[in-house]
């Protein structure tokens, strides 16, 4: 009786426990004192990290979760400073371009080694090239390859592959090695820092089904072990060579079911980094966390894509679209439905791209209820009167959409709904088949930090990225010119000025900049450091000493 | 019972058959195509996506990829992941963590259920018999998440006397929380069960001979009166090993458990068919074992029983 009583009672309080502290917050945590005590360099760094999709295959991580891992493992040619996207050197001594940047060479800095000791050399670089880029061998970035002469003899669109190797591949020694590209494209050195130029050892293809669960990189840790869906370990190479040696001596990767039960283990300093606070702590975990709280913006834009496929986009006035743009509060809904775990997007290119302008898109990305309702009035009105906005509802799209369209809504008159799709493979589906009815919604990540992958890749009328129909001639001259353009100073130029183009076009509205909204242990000395990725950069996370 | 046994195993063949074949369509019949969504927001390669479609056998027709799929069962070959591990590798993983959930569930379901509903059942009528009636009812009307989170906030967050999640799911001292919570629903329907029969039966004709005859309580209660009782109990702890491995799926996402609720969920998401189909194809399996184990049990609990 007594026992059965007090149960009750003992529930009741814990749940008005509950409620207070979810409004109050706790702060216990408030003064963290990250920068006291000292630095362990051989200290081993636990980090959160989904199971990878796919073998750790340097071409084959397409998510986040294996490609987190690779950077780890792997170093390639060349890498970019954070915040402002300036081209390093790693691997490589030097990347230079002929005349027309059509043909680019290749100097590697000699005494390289692989974990397995034996040396890094233009071949590890050029077979692993060859052999990404084979269709058969079933890379998911293999089209990262396209742009070298002789690529369609590896990976055709349909049959088998006539070659095994790339014609546009030569190696003229030991540590330099010619890239022959099928045009001219001066931005070339920015696309060589992603993970699918990595080299590959001799070994990895005698078994590359094997390599992929044990890979031997030439990074700054040497993978140990991985327990699947468990923990992946990788410790300090102490051979290392490059200019980003690890502070740390390891991480341990460890998978979590979800992101409350890391963001739990991070309170209690289980666990020493997240890679997002969960959706039902972004407001207090400022307040949980106090310093070791992070809230770093990275190079991604969030906006909604008109389908010009439709009859209601086909020969619709961009001025309709502007109107739209303008009917949005951005500021308001970022601060309050998001938590600002965004920021408002003012161009079509991210911040820390190269070629990013503020305020690119001018007024348009402001909110103006009068002007966006004359704009939509001068445009011909919005075809019926209604849009809709796809998304999936297996993410937590479905509040900001809502936020979005009622924006419209209330400036313009305008009838707005969120159109629901079950899961991302639905939405996707719906997307490649231009089965949209209305407008989607459109993510975008940088690959390499140049405008162009903001513009070309997503807007130009044959890019693979380009799924509303957008099609612009005068556009597609432009960045075709571009690429082509002498040194890369002129291409991001001419990008800006195609940006001018888009403004007057609308082929989508930009909505937000994403934020990394995450948050660091007890046990990390200092504060972690971003790339513009938007993942940190482990190398340079340093470990508390123990008391 | 030699043919009874033979007969049920029998029986679960067209089951057996009739599930994975349900599955198997309920997967495919969903929109999107799980190889495309790799790329994500980014363009996929046709070329690419092909190759991939074809080394999944995801270009076959519908039928065929099934026969292929229960051709391969049979030799023991449950597929692979898209990650290109074995899915038989990825269940031996998971399934003995979720069995040993289950087995810390099962435990303080029938100690404490059992115990709960004997202790209550005897006092029928009583402050404490409306004291466990009270309790078990709160107890059911709150689902299990809820339950979850505020065991984690209450005794890991707020008192810290446990780790807010499992670090080691082979420890079966951190299994403890997530089993209990696991545990409690089901303990609560014991307990009620327990209770109801136990009141019943003590109003029986064999309970008043055994006391005529002068049996010590002891004996009364725990042979006769158990025993009695116990059929229901065992039928309803039967059909809760599925019910468990199901619910594992929520308290596995909530203390970290990497189990094979995980294992499914995560399978789901990325619309792997092959370890769905895989995953469900063992549940029915257990559960089948499970419903033939407990209609056995019939048997010793009440001689009377025969089996046809």
């Amino acid at each position: 009786m007594r026992g059965a009583k007090s149960a009750k009672w003992v529930a009741g309080a814990a749940i008005i426990a509950l409620a207070a502290t979810a409004c109050g917050g706790g702060d216990k945590d408030g003064d963290s004192g990250m920068n006291s005590g000292k630095a362990d360099p051989n200290g081993i760094l636990t980090a959160q990290l989904g199971e990878p999709q796919n073998p750790l295959q340097p071409a084959n991580a397409k998510e986040s979760q294996g490609s987190r891992v690779l950077r780890t493992i792997f170093s390639g040619l060349v890498d970019y400073e954070p915040g402002t996207g300036k081209l390093t050197y790693v691997n490589a001594e030097s990347v230079t371009p002929n005349e027309d940047s059509s043909v680019w060479t290749v100097k590697l800095k000699p005494g390289w080694k692989f974990h397995d000791g034996t040396p890094v050399t233009a071949k590890s670089y050029v077979d692993s090239w060859n052999w990404s880029a084979n269709v058969k061998n079933n890379q998911t970035n293999s089209s990262w390859f396209q742009d070298i002469k002789g690529y369609e003899d590896v990976h055709p669109e349909k049959g088998d592959p006539k070659s095994d190797k790339m014609s546009g591949l030569k190696i003229v020694d030991e540590n330099s090695f010619t890239i022959t590209l099928t045009g001219p494209v001066s931005y070339f050195a920015y696309k060589l820092g992603y993970d699918v130029w990595a080299p590959l050892p001799e070994v990895f293809f005698k078994d590359p089904a094997a390599a992929g669960q044990k890979p031997i990189g030439n990074g700054p840790y040497k993978f140990v072990s991985w327990d699947h869906k468990k923990l992946i370990k990788v410790r300090k190479f102490d051979d290392y060579q490059g200019p980003n040696k690890a502070k740390n001596g390891g991480i341990d990767f460890k998978n979590y079911t979800t992101a409350e039960a890391a963001y739990s283990d991070l309170r209690s300093n289980n666990l020493d980094w997240i890679e997002q606070v969960p959706t039902t702590s972004l407001t207090s975990y400022k307040q949980d966390l106090g310093d070791r709280a992070i809230d770093a913006e990275y190079s991604a834009v969030q906006s909604i894509v008109p389908a010009f496929y439709t009859k209601q986009f086909k020969d619709i006035d961009p001025k309709v679209i502007q109107g739209l743009s303008m009917a949005i509060d951005r500021d308001t809904i970022t601060k309050t439905v998001l938590h600002g775990t965004r920021t408002p997007a003012d161009s079509y290119v991210a911040r820390g791209v190269l070629g990013y302008k503020p305020g690119a898109l001018g007024d348009i990305t402001k909110f103006d209820p009068a002007k966006a309702k004359k704009l939509i009035e001068e445009g011909g009105g919005v075809p019926g009167n209604k849009i809709s906005i796809q998304f999936n509802a297996d993410q937590s799209h479905k509040p900001w959409v809502d936020a979005v369209c009622n924006s419209i809504r209330k400036a313009t008159g305008v009838e707005c709904t969120g159109d629901s799709k079950p899961d991302f493979q639905a939405d996707l589906n719906a997307r490649d088949n231009k089965q949209v009815k209305s407008m989607y919604r459109g993510g975008w990540v940088l690959d390499y930090p140049v405008n162009s992958n903001f513009m070309r890749d997503l807007y130009g009328t044959t890019a693979a990225g380009n799924t509303s129909g957008y099609s612009n001639k005068e556009f597609d001259e432009l960045a075709a010119k571009a690429d082509k353009a002498k040194t890369l100073d002129e291409t991001v130029k001419m990008y800006q000025e195609a940006e001018q183009l888009l403004k007057n076009d609308m082929p989508a509205i930009p909505l937000w900049f994403y934020k990394n909204n995450s948050g660091q242990s007890e046990n990390v000395f200092g504060k972690i450091v971003y790339g513009q990725d938007g993942d940190p950069i482990f190398t340079d996370v340093q470990v508390k000493a123990k008391k | 019972m030699g043919r009874y046994v033979a007969r049920r195993l029998l029986q679960m063949i067209p089951v057996f058959i009739g599930t994975t074949l349900i599955i198997f369509l309920m997967v495919h019949i969903l929109p999107g195509d799980p190889i495309r969504a790799m790329w994500g927001d980014k363009a996929a390669d046709p070329a690419q996506v092909a190759s991939l479609r074809h080394e999944f056998g995801l270009d076959q027709p519908l039928w065929k990829q099934y026969v292929d799929y229960m051709a391969n069962l049979f030799q023991g070959d449950f597929g692979k992941t898209f990650g290109g591990r074995q899915v038989i590798d990825e269940m031996s993983e998971s399934f003995p963590v979720t069995l040993r959930l289950t087995a810390v569930a099962m435990l303080i379901e029938i100690i404490v259920g059992i115990g709960l509903g004997a202790w209550a059942g005897l006092r029928a009528g009583k402050a404490a018999d409306t004291g466990v009636l009270i309790f078990t009812l709160i107890v059911i009307s709150i689902p299990v998440f809820v339950l979850g989170f505020l065991a984690r906030f209450v005794l890991a967050d707020t008192l810290g006397w446990v780790a807010p999640n499992v670090q080691d799911s082979t420890d079966y001292a951190q299994l403890f929380l997530p089993g209990f919570v696991l545990a409690m629903l089901s303990m609560a329907y014991v307990a009620r069960l327990t209770r109801t029969t136990f009141a019943e039966n003590l109003r029986a004709d064999y309970m008043r001979t055994a006391m005529a005859k002068g049996l010590p309580r002891r004996r009364i209660v725990g042979v006769h009166l158990l025993r009695n009782s116990l059929i229901p109990v065992v039928t309803f702890l039967g059909t809760d090993v599925g019910g468990f491995i199901g619910g594992a799926v929520v308290t596995e996402g909530i203390f970290n458990v990497q189990g094979v609720g995980n294992l499914l969920f995560k399978a789901l998401q990325q619309r792997e068919g092959s370890t769905i189909v895989g995953v469900v194809t063992v549940f029915v399996l257990v559960i089948l074992v499970i419903n033939l184990i407990v209609d056995l049990l019939y048997a010793v609990l009440d001689p009377r029983i025969r089996y046809a």
